[in-house]
C-alpha cells in the first residue's frame, strides 16, 4: 500500500501546474463573488437614482396638499396622505399591545408545552403567508362579515394582522437580551411576576421593542397589496376624517399613477415615490437611533 | 415611620408569637395578597390571549378561503380547476382553468430565483468568508434597504427603467412581460437569499474550515467542497424561502407583467400570475357574492396553500442544520 | 409553571415552639432534598438556623450550596424542573406549603446575589424598588435614606441619588444590592458568594457591614473563601458532595468549633486541605 502512495505522488511539474490552476479558479471566484455583492448594491443605485431623477421635481408644497386630479398638474397626494396616516395609527394602536403581549406571554409566562409550541409554528408561518392573502382575510373576515365596509378600521386591523409577527418578533429578542440576573434581583426583592415584568423586564427592553415596532410600521406604510383586495380606493377627492371613513393609502396612489398610460402620471407616479421612501427612512432612522441609544444605555 | 430607624428590633422579642413580622408597613394583610394574586391572574390571561391571536389569525384565513372556495367547487368542478387551462372568468365565456395562472406564477418566480439564487448566495459567500468585518457592516444594511422598498416602488422600476431596457435589447418585448418583473423581483428577494444563505455559511462549524486549510486548500476550495456542501441544508432552505416569496409577491407583477392569462414560457410576453389575477379583480366592480368574485378566494387557497407547503419545507431544512451543528 | 410538588410528609416534623424552644430557631429545614429534573443535588439536610447570627455555608464547588440557599426563599422555583421535598420552616410555618405565597417569603427572605446585580435605573429607583412592589405607603425618601445608611452607602452616593446604580463601582454596586434588599425590611438576609467578583477592599467593606447587619437581623452567607467564614459568622454548615452526587452537609458548629476541631475528617480534611 505504501508503495501505491509512492507512485502515485505527482512530479515536481505537475504540482506547480496544479498550483497555478488552483490559484487562477481561486481568484476568478472572489472575482465573482465581488461582483456579485456590486450588484445589489449597483440596482439599489440605479433604483433610486432612476426614481430621484424622476420624482424629486414633483415634490413640492402643490403635491402635498392636493387632491388628486384627472389632470396632471393639478394632482396631489393629500388624500392618500391622509389615508396613511389614519391607517397607520390605528394598526399601531392595535398591533403593538397584542404584539408585545403576545412576547411578552411567550417569554416570561408560557410553560413549555404543545400549545406554546403550537403559538410559536403559527407565528412562525404567519411571518410567510403573502400579504395578499391577509387581503382577503381582511376582505372575508372585516369587510364582509363585520360589515364594517371599505373603511380605515378595516384596513388597520388586516395591516395589524399583517405586522403582528414581526413586532412579536423583534419583541421577544429584546426582551430575551434582557439578563435574568436583573429578573433574580426582582423576584428577592418580593416582586410577583407581572411587577417583575413591568418594572424590570419592560423598561430595559423597551429600545428594541419600539424598534422593532417602527420597523413593523414602516413595512405597514409599504404595503400596498392587501389594501386593494380589501377595496381601499384608488381615487378619493376628500379627507378621510376618522376610522370609519372610505380611504385611499400612499402606495395605491402611486400604483394608480403607474397604471394610467399618460407619461406625466409616471412621473407624479415617481414623486409620489420619493415621498414615500423619505418616509420609510426617516422611520427606519428613528429606529436605528433608538437602538443605539439603547445599545448605549446598556453599557 | 420609627420602624425605618436603623436597628427596627431594638425591643427584646424573645416570645414567639411576637415573632410577626416587626413594624411592617408594606402591605402583606391577607386582602392585599388576595388582590395582587387577582391582579398576577388577570394580567396571564389577558397576555396568553394576545398571544392566540395568532392561532386565530390563522383560523380566520383558513376559514374565509375555504368558506368561499369551497362555494366555487360547487360551481365549478375541482379537477376543470386545477387541469384546465383557460383562465377566463370574466368574460361571457367563462372558463374556469387555473394553469395559466399557476404558469404565469412559476415561470415569474423562476426567473426572479435564476437571479436572486447566484447573486445572494455569491453575496453571501463574500460577506460569510471574504469581507473584512468592517466592510461587512456597511455592505449588509445597505444590502438590507433593498428589502426594505416597497413594492409598489419596485414595480415602478420594473416597468419605467428595466422594461425600456429590455426593448432595446428585444425589441420584440411587449411593454407588460415576465422577464422585467422577475429580474426586479429577483433583486428584491435577494437580501433574504443572503442573509439566510450567510447564517447557514456561518453556523459551519470553525474547525471544519481551518481542517481543510490545515492541509493546504485554498480559500475558493475550502469554500465549495468544506463549507458550501456543509451549509447545503440551510442554503437550500433559502432557495425555497426564496421562491415562495416570488410566488406570493403581488405588486411587481401586478404592474409590470401585466393580466392576460397565458400558457409557455416566452419571458417577453405579458402573463397573468395568482397574485395579479387577485389585485385585477379587486380593483373591478366585480359584484361581491357572485361566481366571479369567489375565484379571488379559490385562487388564494391555492396560493396559500403552495406558499404554506414551501415555509414549512424550509423550516424544517434549517430544523436540520441547526441540529446538525449546535 | 411553578412545579414544585412538596412532600407533605415533612409537615409531621414537630415544630412546636415548645419543644425545641423556637427563639432560638428562625429557619430550618427537615428532610430537605432537592432535584434538578431526575438528578437529586440536595440530600436528607437538616439545618437550623439561629436569629441575629451569621450562618456560613462551604463546602467545594458543586456541592449545592446556592441551591441550599435559595431554598429560603422559594427562588429555586423558579427553574423549571426543580422539585423538592421534605420541609422548610420559617418561625414555624412550611414555607413550602400550599397557602403560603413565595412572593410573601420572598419579601421577609431577602438575597444578594453573588454578581451585582442592580436595576439599570438610578440609585434611588433601586433601593425604592422594593418598597414599591410591595406597597409601601410611607415616606420613601426616609426609606431610601435609611437602607442607603444601614448599608454603609448613604455617605458616598447621598448627593448623586439620580446617577444609574450601574455607575457605581462593583463594591458600591454590592452595597446598593444589600441596600435594595434591606429596604424592604427583611428579617434574614441570604448572600449567594457576594464578594467573589470584588476586590480585596470592597470585600472588607461588606465584611465590616455584615458585622454591623448581624446586630438587627438574620445572614446566612455562602462563600467559597474559607478565611471568610472564619471571620465573620457565627457559626459554619459545611457541605460535600455525596458518594451518591448529591450534596449533602457534613457539619454544622460553631465556627471556632468547626475550624479548629472538627468532628467529622472529611471537614478536616478540607479545611486542611485549604489551609495548610
Amino acid at each position: 500500500m505504501s508503495a501505491r502512495a509512492t507512485a502515485a505522488v505527482p512530479s515536481p511539474d505537475v504540482w506547480r501546474a496544479s498550483q497555478a490552476r488552483r490559484r487562477w479558479s481561486g481568484w476568478l471566484f472572489y472575482g465573482l463573488a465581488v461582483v456579485s455583492t456590486m450588484m445589489g448594491l449597483v440596482m439599489l443605485g440605479a433604483l433610486l437614482f432612476d426614481i430621484f431623477t424622476d420624482g424629486a421635481r414633483q415634490v413640492d408644497w402643490h403635491f402635498l396638499s392636493n387632491y388628486p386630479s384627472r389632470i396632471a398638474d393639478n394632482a396631489g397626494l393629500r388624500s392618500a396622505l391622509l389615508g396613511s396616516l389614519w391607517m397607520l395609527a390605528f394598526t399601531a394602536i392595535i398591533a403593538f399591545p397584542l404584539g408585545v403581549g403576545a412576547a411578552i406571554y411567550l417569554e416570561e409566562y408560557a410553560p413549555d408545552n404543545w400549545l406554546t409550541r403550537f403559538i410559536q409554528l403559527n407565528i412562525a408561518n404567519l411571518a410567510g403567508v403573502p400579504s395578499i392573502v391577509y387581503g382577503l382575510l381582511g376582505l372575508g373576515l372585516f369587510v364582509r362579515w363585520l360589515a364594517l365596509g371599505r373603511v380605515v378600521l378595516a384596513g388597520s386591523m388586516t395591516m395589524a394582522l399583517l405586522i403582528l409577527p414581526l413586532i412579536i418578533v423583534a419583541s421577544r429578542e429584546a426582551i430575551r437580551a434582557v439578563p435574568d440576573s436583573l429578573r433574580e434581583g426582582s423576584y428577592a426583592l418580593g416582586a410577583t411576576r407581572w411587577q417583575m415584568v413591568r418594572q424590570t423586564v419592560l423598561p430595559s427592553a423597551a429600545g428594541g421593542i419600539l424598534t422593532g415596532t417602527i420597523l413593523a410600521l414602516a413595512r405597514a406604510i409599504g404595503e400596498t397589496a392587501p389594501l386593494i383586495t380589501i377595496g381601499a380606493l384608488t381615487y378619493v377627492a376628500f379627507d378621510p376624517n376618522g376610522p370609519l371613513d372610505i380611504f385611499t393609502v400612499l402606495p395605491i396612489q402611486i400604483f394608480n399613477w403607474v397604471s394610467l398610460p399618460q407619461k406625466e402620471f409616471h412621473s407624479l407616479a415617481a414623486g409620489g415615490i420619493v415621498v414615500l421612501l423619505v418616509v420609510l427612512l426617516t422611520a427606519n432612522s428613528l429606529a436605528v437611533y433608538l437602538r443605539y441609544r439603547m445599545q448605549r444605555r446598556l453599557q | 415611620m420609627n420602624n425605618w430607624r436603623s436597628a427596627p428590633r431594638a425591643q427584646p422579642t424573645a416570645d414567639a408569637a411576637a415573632h410577626q413580622p416587626d413594624g411592617f408597613e408594606l402591605a402583606s394583610s391577607r386582602r392585599d395578597s388576595l388582590r395582587r394574586k387577582l391582579v398576577e391572574r388577570s394580567v396571564h390571561v389577558v397576555l396568553f390571549l394576545c398571544a392566540v391571536i395568532s392561532i386565530l389569525t390563522t383560523t380566520g384565513i383558513v376559514i374565509t378561503l375555504l368558506g368561499e372556495t369551497i362555494q366555487f367547487f360547487g360551481e365549478v368542478p375541482i379537477v376543470d380547476f386545477l387541469t384546465g387551462t383557460r383562465w377566463t372568468p370574466l368574460f361571457a365565456s367563462k372558463s374556469f382553468g387555473v394553469l395559466p395562472l399557476v404558469n404565469g406564477t412559476i415561470v415569474v418566480a423562476l426567473v426572479a430565483i435564476v437571479v436572486a439564487v447566484p447573486i445572494g448566495l455569491l453575496t453571501a459567500i463574500f460577506l460569510s468568508e471574504f469581507a473584512p468585518a468592517r466592510l461587512r457592516s456597511v455592505v449588509k444594511p445597505i444590502l438590507e434597504v433593498l428589502a426594505g422598498i416597497p413594492t409598489v416602488v419596485y414595480g415602478y422600476f420594473a416597468l419605467q427603467f428595466v422594461t425600456p431596457i429590455l426593448r432595446g435589447i428585444f425589441p420584440q418585448t411587449q411593454i407588460f412581460n415576465v422577464a422585467s418583473a422577475g429580474i426586479v423581483m429577483g433583486f428584491m428577494i435577494l437580501p433574504m437569499m443572503a442573509s439566510i444563505s450567510e447564517d447557514a455559511l456561518r453556523a459551519v462549524p470553525r474547525d471544519l474550515r481551518e481542517g481543510a486549510f490545515a492541509l493546504g486548500a485554498t480559500r475558493f476550495e475550502v469554500v465549495s467542497r468544506v463549507v458550501v456542501p456543509g451549509a447545503l441544508s440551510g442554503i437550500l432552505a433559502a432557495v425555497i424561502l426564496s421562491i415562495s416569496r416570488a410566488i406570493g409577491e403581488t405588486m411587481i407583477v401586478a404592474i409590470a407583467a401585466g393580466l392576460q392569462p397565458q400558457m409557455g414560457f416566452d419571458l417577453l410576453r405579458s402573463m397573468e400570475t395568482m397574485t395579479a389575477y387577485i389585485v385585477q379583480v379587486s380593483l373591478g366592480d366585480t359584484p361581491q357574492g357572485g361566481i366571479e368574485f369567489r375565484t379571488i378566494f379559490a385562487v388564494g387557497t391555492l396560493l396559500f396553500v403552495m406558499t404554506l407547503v414551501m415555509n414549512l419545507l424550509s423550516d424544517l431544512l434549517v430544523r436540520r442544520y441547526r441540529e446538525a451543528y449546535e | 409553571m411553578i412545579n414544585l410538588r412538596i412532600d407533605t410528609r415533612a409537615s409531621d416534623v414537630a415544630v412546636s415552639p415548645s419543644e425545641n424552644g423556637q427563639s432560638d430557631v428562625i429557619l430550618m429545614t427537615r428532610n430537605l432534598n432537592f432535584w434538578y429534573g431526575n438528578t437529586l443535588v440536595l440530600e436528607n439536610i437538616d439545618c437550623d438556623v439561629r436569629p441575629r447570627e451569621v450562618t456560613a455555608i462551604i463546602g467545594p464547588s458543586g456541592c449545592g450550596k446556592s441551591t441550599f440557599l435559595r431554598c429560603f426563599n422559594r427562588m429555586n422555583e423558579l427553574i423549571p424542573t426543580a422539585r423538592i421535598a421534605g420541609s422548610v420552616v420559617f418561625r414555624n410555618r412550611d414555607i413550602y406549603d400550599r397557602a403560603v405565597d413565595p412572593v410573601e417569603v420572598r419579601r421577609q427572605v431577602g438575597m444578594v446575589f453573588q454578581k451585582p446585580n442592580p436595576f439599570p435605573k438610578s440609585i434611588y429607583d433601586n433601593v425604592a424598588y422594593g418598597p414599591r412592589v410591595n406597597g409601601y405607603k410611607g415616606d420613601m425618601d426616609e426609606a431610601v435614606e435609611t437602607s442607603l445608611k444601614r448599608a454603609a452607602l448613604w455617605d458616598e452616593v447621598k448627593d448623586d441619588l439620580k446617577k444609574s446604580g450601574l455607575a457605581l463601582s462593583g463594591g458600591q454596586q454590592q452595597r446598593l444590592c444589600i441596600a435594595r434588599a434591606l429596604a424592604v425590611q427583611p428579617d434574614v438576609l441570604l448572600m449567594d458568594e457576594p464578594c467573589s467578583a470584588l476586590d480585596p477592599i470592597a470585600t472588607t467593606r461588606i465584611e465590616d457591614l455584615i458585622r454591623e447587619l448581624r446586630e438587627q437581623l438574620t445572614i446566612i452567607i455562602v462563600t467559597h473563601n474559607m478565611q471568610q467564614a472564619a471571620r465573620i459568622s457565627d457559626r459554619t454548615a459545611f457541605f460535600t458532595v455525596a458518594e451518591s452526587g448529591a450534596g449533602t452537609l457534613v457539619e454544622f458548629n460553631d465556627t471556632q468549633q468547626l475550624f479548629t476541631t472538627p468532628s467529622d475528617e472529611r471537614t478536616e480534611a478540607y479545611i486542611t486541605g485549604r489551609f495548610g
